[in-house]
């Protein structure tokens, strides 16, 4: 696609150069039309690729271009972006909900809204929940993240076999959202949906736990009125993160 | 049955946001729109209210798509308003006269020093139970008249009118209604707190024409019916944006408290149907008036600068690239360094009161990082809260039990694990962080009927969240002890 290798130029070139280069000066080397490389330089400082000077207009390289290595969203601006959609989802679902991100093998509990039944309940941001076990883990682990070598059980319902697993990765895809039922803790369930930003990429997730009895029926199935809200929960968050309407 | 809305405007410093809210107080959609900041001269801050008025154009229709509703599913709008900002327009053109003068303006510094000495400035700050500072509108009207030749005779024939933002708003909003609310006028001086009018003699003081200012109304309760932005709501209710977060956090009794933690910070204490006047600092102010009824009275602590010093770290000394990275920054030391940053970047507000003072960094050694500094950011807002609590303590004879707060740091878990620490007492942040605009939109659903009474209200509180002090005692004193020998290094800067 020329459009593409037209922005990787622009990058190279930004990278390349001393200093900030104006419009003119990136368009003229590249010997490109103005309103093309204007174009391209507004998509890629979208995404955080490229910066502009607020006072020359002269454009750099942008720091997410610099992190493209180590996980681009900051863990405690995912938590500012979404705080708004999570207490909404805590409010109708009537139950606690959590915000996760993938570190080393496992999910990191980066934003945690108690169930609103005004019960002691205790913050626990920064803890740490097994990837395979948990709705949040799974729907990270259906869009990327790496599942662990050694699936641990936790109850008799954990999914500890890698095909198992897989199946029930393809199953996620398929239906957009993830759960857990009694498969970390007995008597309990969770659901999940994934947090994408620009071009799809996911972020996170966000998800409601609490007693197997309220989040699904008599038949074990997660109740479709939770996973409509956990869903649209997980699509108004990704659109302030800039992901297009899916 | 089609469901039924209730808009909030929040026209805040930084930002306009218009907010749909449904019946049990839960955010719908949002949409904001960041307005440019003038600094024309150090100490100097302004607007443009013209373009803030667009914005709110412009928002109004995008937060109701947001939602996918349509206008006539929208019961009534609630305004809620960066406080003490000062507009002036052109009755008959309706263009704003220069620039809004916004509340952490310090031009008058100097006026304001002038006029502490002259008598009648006792009489002034009984009736308003103000202290006089450049902090709020009346004196900043006062530049404005004498600073343009000509304004004040204009402003006598009633050809200039003077507002905050929510006249402002409301005028554009219904083509010509010239009305604040009781919590808006109590925050220009030129308020009788007791009549809830315009005092005379404060006018005088001021020498503020009577023909310029708009009618006081209660905060609840139907200003008119909108002609432009949303056509054909009913407005239902006005209030200063800290006001309206007091209401949207339910602290409806006397003794309950809640602090907001934005730009700057506000801490008010609903003290009912009395008027308690402070001893050590604070601000006797109106909380909420209902239509119909009397007016509800707070004491407040204000704190200038908060959540922008994250902003100056983020924009001026770029060592971040968004206000919530401060946390991240900061995570990667464990304490402050022996380092600690006090914010009088426009002197400092309660409980000093200290116009003169400016801002310090101190304990720098070479041993500081920009994690240090991070850390020194997050504290401030801490321990400046700390200050305003024990004024508020020593005011009203009470121990604060608990402090509830919003606003955009709470989503900074290590900031509001140390205000916990510092103030020995639990933080819990409600289920709905955005009380502000939630407050401006419980009073214009009570106003329209929407939600039948506040006991109706009280019950859409939850708690979302709990931080509990885990500090130890002596650490905590050790903290306080450096933070306010830091603070006693900010005084008599601005020499006169």
């Amino acid at each position: 696609m020329q459009s593409i290798e037209r922005a990787a130029a622009v990058l190279r070139l930004l990278a390349g150069g001393a200093g900030r280069l104006s419009l003119a000066e990136i368009s003229r080397s590249l010997d490109l039309a103005k309103g093309t490389t204007h174009g391209i330089l507004q998509t890629l400082r979208k995404v955080g690729f490229v910066e502009q000077d607020r006072a020359s207009g002269h454009y750099q390289l942008g720091a997410a271009m610099l992190r493209l290595g180590t996980g681009y969203l900051d863990v405690n601006e995912l938590r500012s972006r979404s705080i708004n959609w999570a207490d909404p989802l805590a409010a109708r679902s009537g139950e606690a909900v959590r915000i996760g991100t993938v570190l080393e093998g496992q999910v990191l509990v980066v934003h945690h809204v108690f169930r609103p039944d005004d019960t002691f309940q205790t913050l626990d941001v920064g803890s740490l929940l097994p990837m395979h076990a948990t709705a949040l883990g799974k729907a990270l682990l259906a869009y990327g993240a790496t599942p662990p070598a050694r699936l641990d059980r936790f109850t008799s319902r954990t999914l500890v076999g890698h095909r198992e697993l897989a199946a029930a990765l393809r199953a996620v895809r398929e239906a957009g959202w993830s759960s857990d039922v009694e498969e970390y803790t007995p008597g309990e369930a969770s659901l999940a949906a994934p947090i994408r930003a620009y071009g799809g990429l996911v972020v996170g997730a966000i998800g409601i736990s609490g007693h197997v009895e309220r989040l699904c029926d008599s038949r074990y199935h997660p109740r479709p009125q939770l996973v409509a809200n956990v869903r649209d929960a997980a699509r108004a968050v990704s659109r302030d993160l800039g992901a297009a309407r899916r | 049955m089609t469901e039924r809305y209730v808009i909030a405007i929040d026209q805040g410093t930084t930002s306009t946001r218009c907010i749909v809210f449904d019946r049990r107080g839960q955010l719908v959609s949002l949409a904001q729109q960041e307005h440019k900041q003038y600094y024309p001269k150090p100490g100097w801050v302004e607007h443009d209210a013209a373009e803030i008025w667009r914005n709110v154009e412009r928002l109004g229709p995008e937060a109701l798509r947001r939602a996918g509703a349509t206008i006539d599913q929208v019961a009534a709008i609630g305004i809620a308003n960066q406080r003490e900002t000062t507009v002036l327009w052109d009755r008959a053109t309706g263009n704003p006269i220069g620039h809004a003068v916004v509340w952490q303006d310090t031009r008058t510094d100097t006026m304001v020093g002038r006029l502490e000495g002259e008598p009648g400035a006792e009489g002034v700050r009984h009736r308003s139970a103000l202290p006089l500072a450049t902090y709020f509108s009346g004196p900043r009207l006062r530049w404005m008249l004498d600073r343009h030749p000509g304004l004040r005779e204009r402003a006598e024939r009633g050809e200039v009118l003077f507002g905050t933002m929510e006249t402002w708003l409301i005028w554009n909003l219904t083509g010509g209604l010239h009305v604040t609310d009781v919590t808006n006028a109590s925050r220009t001086m030129l308020l009788d707190v007791h009549t809830l009018d315009w005092s005379p003699e404060s006018l005088e003081f001021f020498g503020i024409p009577r023909a310029m200012l708009p009618e006081v109304r209660p905060s609840i309760g139907v200003f008119g019916t909108a002609t432009a932005a949303f056509p054909g709501v009913r407005i239902g209710a006005a209030l200063g944006d800290q006001q309206a977060a007091l209401f949207g956090q339910t602290c409806f009794a006397p003794g309950e408290a809640k602090c907001t933690y934005g730009t700057g910070s506000f801490l008010l204490l609903n003290t009912g149907a009395e008027l308690v006047r402070s001893t050590h600092g604070l601000l006797s102010t109106v909380a909420y008036q209902i239509k119909g009824e009397p007016a509800a009275y707070a004491l407040e602590g204000s704190i200038a600068i908060t959540g922008s010093l994250v902003q100056w770290f983020r924009d001026q000394l770029e060592l971040i690239a968004s206000a919530p990275e401060i946390e991240t920054l900061a995570r990667t030391v464990t304490d402050n360094g022996g380092c600690y940053i006090v914010p009088a970047f426009s002197g400092l507000y309660a409980p000093y009161w200290r116009s003169e003072a400016r801002g310090v960094i101190v304990g720098l050694t070479s041993y500081i990082t920009k994690g240090h500094l991070a850390r020194a950011v997050l504290e401030a807002s801490a321990w400046q809260t700390r200050e305003v609590v024990d004024a508020m303590n020593a005011d009203s004879g009470l121990a604060l039990k608990t402090l509830r707060v919003d606003g955009g740091m709470t989503a900074d878990n290590l900031l509001m694990q140390f205000i916990a620490d510092v103030l020995d007492v639990p933080v819990v942040r409600p289920l709905a962080a955005e009380t502000v605009s939630l407050g401006a939109a419980y009073g214009a659903g009570l106003a329209v009927g929407y939600w039948p009474d506040l006991e109706g209200l009280r019950r859409n509180w939850h708690r979302a969240a709990q931080w509990l002090p885990t500090m130890e005692p002596a650490r905590r004193e050790t903290e306080y002890g450096n933070w306010q020998r830091a603070v006693s290094r900010t005084f008599d800067w601005i020499q006169a």
